[in-house]
C-alpha cells in the first residue's frame, strides 16, 4: 500500500485536512467551518475547543475519503492561521477564555502604551515587528490582565500559551496526558516576543509585556519530529509545522532568494524569500522567518500584507449589490474597457503594507457622470493590483530585491482579468501552480522532508507544474501614467480618521 | 389530446403575476392571488428562483421577475461563475490525464474559451482564454452546438483547417447526431495537425448544456492507434463534467 502524507490547515474561517501522494497530488480533502464571534466592535474570537473538536473529526474523514488507514500515513504536517492567541489549562485540557484572532484590535491601549514609553525602536530591533494589535504578545498580556487567577497559575506552569499550531500539537500528542508544548519559528516570529536574530524568546520582550516565561512553548524548527499522535492518528509522527503564509511560500517551492508568492484571498499576503541573512527593511514590509528545516540555518523572508482584496469584491456583492456572485465582478469589469478615470483605495480598516496608516479610510476618486458600475468593478480589481505593486516597489526600494516572477494562489486567482492586470502592473510573469492548496501542500512538504518521504528541496521543486502564466502586456507609458494616478488617489485616503480627543 | 402538467401551469401563472405586479410581492400575496397553499407556492417559486426566472430580494425576501426570463436567449450560467466552479476539477483533470484542459461556453460564432489549464509538462504555453473555436472543427465546438440552446449555428461555409476538417454540411449534421447520442465529442487533427481532443457537455438546470469541458493533446495521447479515444481519457472527462455540473447545483 503506497503511503501518503497528511496535512492540516487550520484557517481563519475553517479547518481542513488533506492527504497527498508521493507526486504531491491531492488524494482527499475534508473541511469544516467554525464559529466567528464578534462580541464588540473590533473584537474577533474563536473557540479553541471547537477548533480542536473539528480538527479531530476531519482526520478520519480524510482517511476514509482516500480509502487509506492510519498505517499508510507517513507523517503529519500542520499549517495554521497565525497570531491567534490561545491560553489553556494544562490539567483540564480546556482553553481558558476565547482564542483572540489576528484581526482583533482590543489591544490598542497596550500597544499605545508601548509606543508612549518610546519602546518602538527597541521592539523593531529585537523582533523585526512594529508594535501593533496584529501580533500575539499584546493579546497574551490582555488575557493575563483580564482573566483573574491566570497569571499566578501561568507562573506556576499550570496555564500554557500557544498560537494555534501549539494548541493542536499539544492535543494531538495527548493533551493532559503527555501533550508536547512547542511552537515553530515562523509562528513564534509573529508573537512580538521572539528575537528574530537568535530565534529564541526575548527576555526584554517578556519583561516589556510582563509575560511569564513558564507558560511559553519551546521554539522549534519547521521540520522535525515534535511528537507522535495518539487517538485517530495513533503512531503518526507530527513532523512539520508552519504559519499559513509561510506554508504557502514553501508549498510554492520558493526556496531561493528572490522567489516570491502572493496569496489572493479576502486579503493578500506577499512574501519574498530573502535568503539566510536577517533582512532589515524600512517600516514598509515585515521581516520574518520563511522556514528553518531541522538543524539547517534559517531562511528569512519579508512579508507585505494587504487588508482588502477579495473582501472588496464581497463588499460590492453584499453591500453595494452590484454583482450577484464574486466571480461576476469579472463579467461586470469586462463590460467596460478601462477604469474610466476612477480609482478605488480600499482602506476600509486603514492601510497595511507598505504605508501602515491606521487612520486611512476607503475612498473613490475621479468620479464623473460617465462612470458606470462596470468602471467601479474594474477599479476594484485594479486596486488589488496596485496594492501589490506598492509592496513590490517597497521591497525593491528597501532591500534592492527585484522580482523575476510572482507565484500566485488563493481564491482570486480564478479572476483572469485581475491576474493579467497584476502581471501588467508588476511587469513580470505571474504563475499559477497546478495544485492550488499551497498551504496544506507546504505543511505536507515540511513533514515529508523530515521523515525522508521526499529526499530534498529539489525533489519538491520537480513536483511543481504550471497551470497558467500571465505575461505583461502593458506599455510603459500606461504603467507610468496609471501608477501616478494611483499614488495620487492614495494620498486622498491617508489620515482620514483623526484620533479621538483624550 | 394533451394533458397539462399542473406545476408548469402554476409556474407560468406565477411569472405572469410577477410581471404584472409592478412591485416585488411577498409569498403570501402570490399564494393568495392563485388560491394556493403557501407551501405549494413556495416549492414552485423556489425552483423558479433557482433557475433564475424569479429574483428574491436579499433583505426583504420579496419576489420579482428575474433576469433569466427577460433574457431567455442568454446562457443560464455566467461564464466566470462557471470557471469558478470548474477550477479545482479542471486542475485535477489536468493532473490526472497530463493533458491540457479547456472550458468553453457557447457563443454565436463558436465555442468561447473561458478557462484553460496548461498541460502539466512545464513546456512553454500561452493562455488560450478568450479564443473562439469553430463549431465544426473542434470537440468543444461540436459539444456546445449539440447540447446548447440551439441559438448558435455554424456558418454555411465550413472552413477547412486541415485535410481532416469536416467541410460538408451533411457530414457535419451526421456528426452532431452521433455526438448527441454518445454524450461526448472528439476531434482528430481536424483543427490543428497532430492534435486531438475529447469534450463533454456541462449541464445546467433541466439538463440544458451551458458549456463544455475538454482535454486536448497530441493525437497518440488522446486516441488509440486504430479506433476511438482512450477509454481512460473519456472516462476522466465524463467524471469531471459530472462533478462540475453537480457543483453548479444541478441534479444529474
Amino acid at each position: 500500500m503506497s503511503t501518503v502524507i497528511a496535512a492540516i490547515d487550520q484557517g481563519t474561517t475553517s479547518s481542513r485536512c488533506m492527504l497527498f501522494d508521493r507526486q504531491g497530488r491531492t488524494q482527499s480533502l475534508a473541511q469544516r467551518e467554525h464559529h466567528q464571534y464578534f462580541p464588540q466592535p473590533g473584537w474577533v474570537q474563536h473557540d479553541a475547543d471547537e477548533i480542536w473538536r473539528n480538527v479531530r473529526r476531519l482526520v478520519p474523514q480524510a482517511l476514509d475519503q482516500a480509502r487509506v488507514g492510519v498505517r499508510d500515513v507517513a507523517a503529519l504536517g500542520i499549517a495554521n492561521q497565525r497570531e491567534t492567541t490561545v491560553v489553556w489549562d494544562r490539567t483540564t485540557g480546556h482553553s481558558l477564555g476565547p482564542a483572540i484572532t489576528w484581526q482583533d484590535t482590543r489591544t490598542s491601549h497596550i500597544v499605545g502604551d508601548l509606543l508612549a514609553r518610546g519602546e518602538e525602536e527597541r521592539i523593531v530591533d529585537i523582533t523585526g515587528l512594529p508594535p501593533h494589535t496584529y501580533f500575539a504578545g499584546p493579546r497574551l498580556r490582555w488575557l493575563l490582565d483580564h482573566r483573574p487567577g491566570i497569571r499566578e497559575r501561568a507562573v506556576a506552569g499550570e496555564v500554557l500559551f500557544g498560537t494555534i499550531e501549539s494548541w493542536l500539537i499539544w492535543n494531538l500528542t495527548g493533551g493532559v496526558d503527555g501533550g508536547v508544548h512547542v511552537s515553530d519559528v515562523t509562528n513564534a516570529s509573529r508573537t512580538m516576543m521572539m528575537d528574530l536574530s537568535t530565534l529564541s524568546w526575548s527576555d526584554t520582550m517578556l519583561d516589556l509585556l510582563d509575560v511569564p516565561r513558564a507558560m511559553l512553548p519551546q521554539i522549534r524548527s519547521n521540520a522535525e519530529v515534535y511528537g507522535t499522535c495518539v487517538g485517530d492518528l495513533e503512531g503518526v509522527p507530527i513532523a512539520g509545522a508552519m504559519g499559513d503564509q509561510q506554508a504557502a511560500l514553501f508549498g510554492q517551492t520558493c526556496f531561493s532568494p528572490g522567489d516570491a508568492k502572493c496569496t489572493y484571498g479576502t486579503g493578500a499576503f506577499l512574501l519574498v524569500n530573502t535568503g539566510p541573512e536577517r533582512p532589515r527593511p524600512e517600516r514598509t514590509v515585515l521581516p520574518t522567518v520563511a522556514y528553518a528545516l531541522g538543524d539547517a540555518p534559517p531562511v528569512y523572508a519579508v512579508e507585505g500584507s494587504i487588508a482588502m482584496t477579495g473582501s472588496l469584491v464581497q463588499w460590492l456583492r453584499d453591500s453595494l449589490e452590484i454583482i450577484e456572485t464574486a466571480p461576476q465582478v469579472e463579467t461586470l469589469a469586462r463590460s467596460v474597457d478601462d477604469n474610466g478615470g476612477c480609482y478605488i483605495v480600499p482602506a476600509f480598516s486603514g492601510l497595511f503594507a507598505p504605508r501602515w496608516d491606521p487612520d486611512a479610510r476607503g475612498t473613490i476618486v475621479g468620479l464623473t457622470s460617465y462612470i458606470r458600475k462596470g468602471h467601479i468593478a474594474r477599479a476594484a480589481l485594479e486596486a488589488t493590483a496596485w496594492q501589490t505593486w506598492e509592496v513590490v516597489e517597497a521591497i525593491r526600494h528597501d532591500l534592492g530585491q527585484d522580482l523575476e516572477s510572482l507565484r500566485v494562489d488563493g481564491g482570486m486567482t480564478s479572476n483572469h482579468l485581475l491576474m493579467q492586470y497584476v502581471a501588467d502592473v508588476l511587469d513580470v510573469d505571474v504563475e499559477r501552480p497546478l495544485v492550488s492548496e499551497t498551504v496544506c501542500l507546504g505543511a505536507a512538504y515540511a513533514a515529508g522532508l523530515t521523515v525522508g518521504y521526499w529526499a530534498d528541496l529539489n525533489t519538491l521543486s520537480h513536483h511543481r507544474h504550471l497551470a497558467a502564466v500571465w505575461r505583461p502586456t502593458m506599455p510603459p507609458a500606461v504603467r507610468q501614467r496609471e501608477s501616478t494616478q494611483w499614488n495620487r488617489a492614495v494620498e486622498h485616503a491617508l489620515g482620514w480618521m483623526t484620533p479621538p480627543a483624550t | 389530446m394533451t394533458t397539462s402538467i399542473q406545476s408548469v401551469e402554476r409556474a407560468a401563472a406565477i411569472l405572469r403575476i410577477l410581471a404584472g405586479a409592478g412591485r416585488p410581492l411577498r409569498l403570501a400575496e402570490i399564494a393568495g392571488a392563485l388560491g394556493l397553499a403557501k407551501p405549494t407556492t413556495f416549492g414552485i417559486i423556489r425552483t423558479l428562483r433557482d433557475v433564475g426566472f424569479v429574483h428574491q430580494d436579499r433583505t426583504t425576501s420579496d419576489y420579482s421577475l428575474g433576469d433569466g426570463v427577460r433574457h431567455l436567449e442568454r446562457a443560464s450560467v455566467d461564464p466566470h461563475d462557471l470557471r469558478s466552479h470548474a477550477m479545482n476539477w479542471s486542475d485535477a483533470l489536468a493532473s490526472r490525464t497530463r493533458l491540457e484542459v479547456l472550458i468553453a461556453v457557447p457563443q454565436l460564432d463558436g465555442a468561447h474559451i473561458v478557462h484553460h489549464v496548461f498541460r502539466p509538462d512545464d513546456s512553454e504555453q500561452d493562455l488560450r482564454v478568450d479564443e473562439v473555436l469553430p463549431f465544426h472543427a473542434t470537440a468543444l465546438g461540436k459539444v456546445v452546438l449539440a447540447f446548447g440552446a440551439g441559438m448558435a449555428s455554424p456558418s454555411p461555409e465550413l472552413e477547412a483547417y486541415t485535410q481532416r476538417t469536416i467541410t460538408r454540411r451533411v457530414t457535419f449534421d451526421a456528426e452532431i447526431l452521433r455526438v448527441r447520442e454518445r454524450g461526448w465529442a472528439s476531434e482528430r487533427a481536424e483543427f490543428i495537425p497532430g492534435i486531438g481532443a475529447v469534450s463533454v457537455p456541462l449541464r445546467g438546470f433541466g439538463g440544458l448544456g451551458v458549456g463544455a469541458v475538454a482535454v486536448s493533446g497530441p493525437l497518440e495521447r488522446i486516441f488509440r492507434h486504430a479506433g476511438g479515444p482512450h477509454d481512460e481519457v473519456v472516462a476522466a472527462t465524463l467524471e469531471t463534467a459530472s462533478a462540475i455540473s453537480r457543483s453548479l447545483g444541478v441534479r444529474t
